[in-house]
């Protein structure tokens, strides 16, 4: 493990975090150990925004190096060693009509880091999409991202179009920015978060019985 | 147009906004009634009072209107971006039956057929990207690069013609081959400076730009009388004559875009500093002009990313308040009022925004998800401020609900005037009974005695 790597990561250093990773590799360090170093680096950073001592930017950043440091790592991993075991799938999407993907990366980052599988649709999604991906995946949960207002009318159609296909164990989340109870209500879905940590602790409790 | 009196100069910026007011307050417009003259000064009486943090005759109410004037019509947004006939019909009969204090202005919808021609690619709208009764949407994307920077910051309008506006324009695509104006200084000069313009593309760019232009003016054309006739038989004052932007908004909502921004934070922020830096006379001339051109005292300013979540308060005073500061404070200076909508949550930047530099009495505050009894604490004896009244009631509750949510407003908040009653998030979806109980209750209910 490199101390010094995980600090500059966490620590919003990317130049720095980029010459450590290439001095690790020069010291013919195990690829996988570094990446595993980003794993952890991630996993504070994700507990920081939790706790409201990091932010979007940061987020961002974090993302940018851990992808900037994998185009050096892996290409260097000789076989795939089993991945690690996923806590349980979650398929994810801004509802139809809705082009908003910030917020959305946000939460699915964080389901990422904090074990789940998550099957990102992207922007735009109309309903039988997720409800296509559901019955493919056999994901247990869906999180329906919105930004406006136009959101509320797709997000009731997609959590209808999920009870129409006849998948009982399959629950819904909704967030975004106008988005509240009376919302959940409106559109029969089973919780709101107002962020992304609200995400990570409903498919917690929604998977695994936590 | 307000026509500034020549001792403009010597004016304090309160005596230029109560010239600005007065200017607005009697316009160049015949009103049909006697009764809608009088109205018409009385709902801008009742704004004034509630900037100069007085108790007004009663609580402003302003709700900030997106495409529901659409779909109240029986129309689609498409529809009301295309036909000015039906966009006139649909938006004469809203503010007629809802009679708001500000007018829902047609204007706001955009010219369709404009953004058709010039192939604009920031953005969505109805039937163009997004469906056909719901509001536009902005396509995040980096229409600036990173490395861009040094060349904004030395010539801003020469970026715009020769990089921006052919990235965000594909009609303008060839202004790329354009050279800058500021070759043109000499006889020999002019002839070499001038040829980029005879290239065919350029010349194709140059066509369709004034054919947009002809387009804009068939619009307006349609839609100054549309406004015209609501203000003349209602009375409802064109509250948004102008606008302009955070700096850190203009670059981080259409040039960088929000990822492209936050990573500048991090890998190039002294360069965004700058770059911000350099904007700030830009966004101040931009809202005083259009509210000098449209005799409107009101700068309507949206806040998108340095809302609560988006960064630390560190990084909002070091990043976001610095350049917004400097233009409001340019925009106070020559008598026009900003007029902020603050989206998102703006908790964690109360103690911030309420900055002592900023005069009392000079600025309006419109939040949406702020707590409101906090903002009443921070901002009551220092600004105007309103808003909250959720976008989810607006959709799903009832008109029960927004009754007693406007009644607990103005019972909380509204108490020492200074308030304006409106909506939080720009209403695109309602119903009819919710918005009348929106309104109707804030007229009622929000009489000062």
């Amino acid at each position: 493990m490199s101390q010094e790597l995980i600090d500059a990561i966490t620590d919003m250093r990317e130049d720095d975090a980029l010459e450590i990773t290439d001095s690790l590799l020069e010291t013919n360090t195990d690829p996988l150990a570094i990446l595993d170093d980003c794993r952890k680096a991630m996993e504070i950073i994700g507990q920081r925004f939790e706790e409201g001592d990091c932010f979007v930017p940061e987020l961002i950043l974090a993302g940018e190096m851990l992808k900037e440091i994998s185009v050096k790592v892996k290409p260097l991993i000789q076989e795939q060693t089993g991945t690690a075991k996923k806590l349980g799938k979650i398929v994810f999407g801004t509802v139809e009509g809705d082009i908003h993907d910030i917020a959305k990366d946000i939460v699915a980052f964080m389901l990422d880091i904090n074990g789940f599988e998550v099957y990102d649709l992207g922007v735009d999604v109309p309903p039988a999409r997720f409800v296509e991906k559901v019955q493919e995946t056999g994901a247990t949960v869906v999180g329906l991202s919105g930004f406006l207002t136009l959101a509320y009318d797709p997000m009731k159609e997609t959590v209808a179009a999920l009870k129409a296909a006849d998948l009982p164990d399959v629950k819904v989340m909704i967030g975004g920015g106008q988005i509240d109870d009376q919302i959940r209500v409106y559109t029969g879905a089973d919780a709101y978060g107002r962020d992304a940590m609200t995400a990570v602790s409903l498919a917690k409790q929604w998977i695994g019985g936590q | 147009m307000f026509n500034a009196p020549e001792n403009w100069k010597k004016l304090t910026a309160q005596e230029k906004r109560d010239a600005r007011f007065a200017s607005w307050m009697a316009p160049d417009l015949e009103f049909a009634t006697p009764d809608a003259a009088q109205a018409y000064k009385q709902r801008i009486q009742m704004i004034k009072d509630a900037t100069d943090l007085k108790k007004p005759e009663r609580v402003p109410v302003l709700p900030w209107i997106g495409v529901y004037p659409t779909t109240y019509g029986g129309i689609t947004a498409q529809e009301a971006m295309y036909d000015y006939e039906k966009l006139g019909t649909a938006f004469r009969k809203f503010n007629a039956d809802f009679l708001p204090d500000g007018l829902a202005s047609a204007a706001l919808m955009g010219p369709g057929k404009v953004f058709d021609m010039l192939d604009y690619k920031i953005y969505h709208w109805p039937g163009h990207g997004t469906p056909v009764d719901t509001s536009y949407q902005c396509v995040e994307g980096e229409y600036m690069m990173a490395d861009e920077y040094d060349q904004l910051i030395n010539d801003p309008s020469g970026y715009f013609m020769r990089t921006y506006l052919p990235r965000a324009f594909g009609a303008l695509a060839p202004w790329q081959m354009l050279g800058p104006f500021t070759d043109i200084i000499e006889l020999p000069f002019v002839g070499l400076g001038m040829i980029p313009v005879g290239i065919p593309p350029v010349q194709e760019a140059f066509k369709t730009y004034l054919e947009a232009g002809q387009a804009v003016m068939e619009w307006i054309s349609a839609v100054g009388p549309i406004d015209g006739a609501s203000i003349a038989t209602l009375g409802l004052p064109n509250i948004i004559g102008s606008f302009s932007k955070a700096p850190f908004d203009i670059i981080g909502d259409t040039m960088r875009g929000t990822r492209a921004i936050m990573l500048d934070m991090y890998r190039r922020p002294d360069k965004l500093l700058e770059a911000m830096d350099r904007l700030v006379p830009i966004a101040v001339e931009m809202g005083v002009r259009y509210a000098t051109v449209s005799d409107t005292p009101m700068v309507f300013i949206p806040l998108h990313k340095g809302a609560d979540g988006f960064m630390s308060n560190k990084d909002f005073q070091k990043f976001y308040w610095p350049t917004l500061k400097a233009v409001l404070l340019g925009l106070i200076e020559n008598g026009t009022v900003p007029y902020l909508f603050v989206e998102g949550g703006y908790n964690q930047r109360l103690d911030i925004i309420t900055d002592p530099d900023i005069p009392a009495g000079s600025t309006i505050w419109l939040f949406d998800h702020t707590d409101m009894k906090e903002a009443k604490k921070k901002l009551g004896g220092w600004a105007c401020f309103g808003g909250n009244v959720p976008g989810s009631m607006m959709k799903a509750g009832t008109p029960q609900d927004i009754e007693n949510y406007v009644k607990e407003l103005i019972d909380g908040v509204a108490q020492d005037g200074g308030y304006i009653l409106a909506n939080g998030a720009v209403l695109d979806d309602t119903n009819p009974e919710n918005l009348h109980a929106l309104i109707d209750t804030g007229k009622k209910y929000g009489v000062y005695k």
